[in-house]
């Protein structure tokens, strides 16, 4: 297993466009279609992926108590009972980050490498050493932008650092596009943040309420809904393991295939 | 009016266009990454030679990249106290 381990950081630069929103649905849906996943927050001292995927009562150890060998890895990572092969690996959060090393980040990213077929890393916001260890150890990155000035803007200045620090694929997501505006005009669509990034989409996530309802509820929408957000993520997560799934932009809507499929099955989203 | 009202309609007129822009000229200068040492060290060069020619204000010298347009443009602001006696003539004669 571990020969086809993958290691991916999910990142934005800026915070609140959906890291951690974007790293528990994704992980929900690879381990739905059978993958064995571990989400990991490296968010230190602002930990937040254990309450986003409603696993925050069963938090005992998190990963520096790993590496400062408090206890073993299987007795820090949480494991999610509503699907099989999805653990939560989280932070510590009365540490701050100094508290680890870029070589003990790459030395636990080669530990989990041997346990489990994806490993998804919650980035933190920022460009300093947090977001520099949630990286290290990383092959491949996953960029979240929001469509909006700021986060595109700190979207190019993290691409910058990943492409300098090798990580191969980095691509983008682009996250709460709100269709109605970009039709008006006022609201940059796919294409513009795709003009100015200059990397490669993976996927289009559309603004949807759903995505606050599911955090309040700790259950993330990958789970079973079927929500506009929610196929985006589960598109997402197809095309990261490979498969070819086309692209709409205007998700929101979702008038292509799936919806057609609900529609044909007399299902009603 | 009519034109306003087709660039609405068109979805050419709405503030997304101005994001563009922005967002294209702002990232010339991320992506170049311009250090502070980098223009301090620029502005003592520059300081170096102008004085060669002419007696500036040290302590009054503005030096930046500012938005031009679409492009980036260096512009620095360097107040002259008096232009230097003898070098023009040398440089007429470095042309003879």
């Amino acid at each position: 297993m571990s020969v086809d381990s993958r290691v991916i950081v999910i990142t934005s630069g800026k915070g609140g466009v959906g890291k951690t929103t974007t790293t528990s649905n994704i992980a929900v849906s690879l381990a739905r279609s059978g993958h064995r996943v571990v989400a990991v927050d490296a968010d230190i001292g602002l930990r937040n992926l254990d309450v986003v995927m409603g696993l925050e009562n069963r938090v005992v150890y998190n990963f520096i108590d790993v590496l400062e060998g408090q206890c073993r890895l299987n007795q820090a990572l949480v494991r999610d009972k509503r699907v099989e092969n999805l653990f939560l690996l989280p932070a510590a959060q009365t540490r701050t980050k100094d508290a680890v090393t870029s070589e003990q980040m790459e030395e636990l990213c080669d530990l989990l490498r041997k346990e489990f077929e994806y490993v998804l890393l919650d980035s933190p916001a920022g460009i300093e050493s947090g977001f520099r260890n949630a990286a290290v150890g990383a092959d491949e990155a996953l960029v979240i932008a929001t469509p909006e000035v700021p986060s595109v803007r700190d979207a190019d200045r993290i691409i910058g650092l990943l492409e300098s620090m090798g990580k191969s694929p980095i691509r983008l997501i682009v996250n709460r596009l709100r269709s109605k505006m970009v039709r008006e005009g006022e609201m940059l669509d796919v294409n513009d943040v795709l003009d100015i990034l200059a990397i490669e989409l993976i996927g289009v996530v559309p603004e949807d309420d759903s995505v606050v309802k599911s955090a309040n509820r700790g259950e993330p929408l990958t789970f079973s809904d079927t929500s506009p957000a929610s196929l985006a993520f589960q598109r997402i997560a197809m095309r990261l393991t490979g498969q070819e799934v086309p692209f709409k932009f205007d998700e929101e809507n979702d008038k292509g295939l799936f919806a057609g499929i609900r529609r044909f099955l007399g299902i009603r989203s | 009016m009519a034109i306003e009202f087709l660039k609405k309609f068109f979805g050419s007129g709405g503030s997304k266009v101005s994001a563009k822009e922005r967002l294209q000229i702002v990232l010339i200068h991320d992506r170049a990454d311009i250090s502070p040492e980098m223009i301090d060290n620029l502005r003592q060069d520059m300081i170096a030679v102008i004085t060669k020619y002419m007696d500036i204000d040290k302590s009054r010298i503005e030096m930046d990249f500012d938005r031009v347009d679409r492009s980036v443009a260096f512009v620095a602001n360097i107040p002259v106290i008096r232009i230097k006696r003898g070098v023009a003539p040398n440089r007429r004669e470095m042309q003879e």
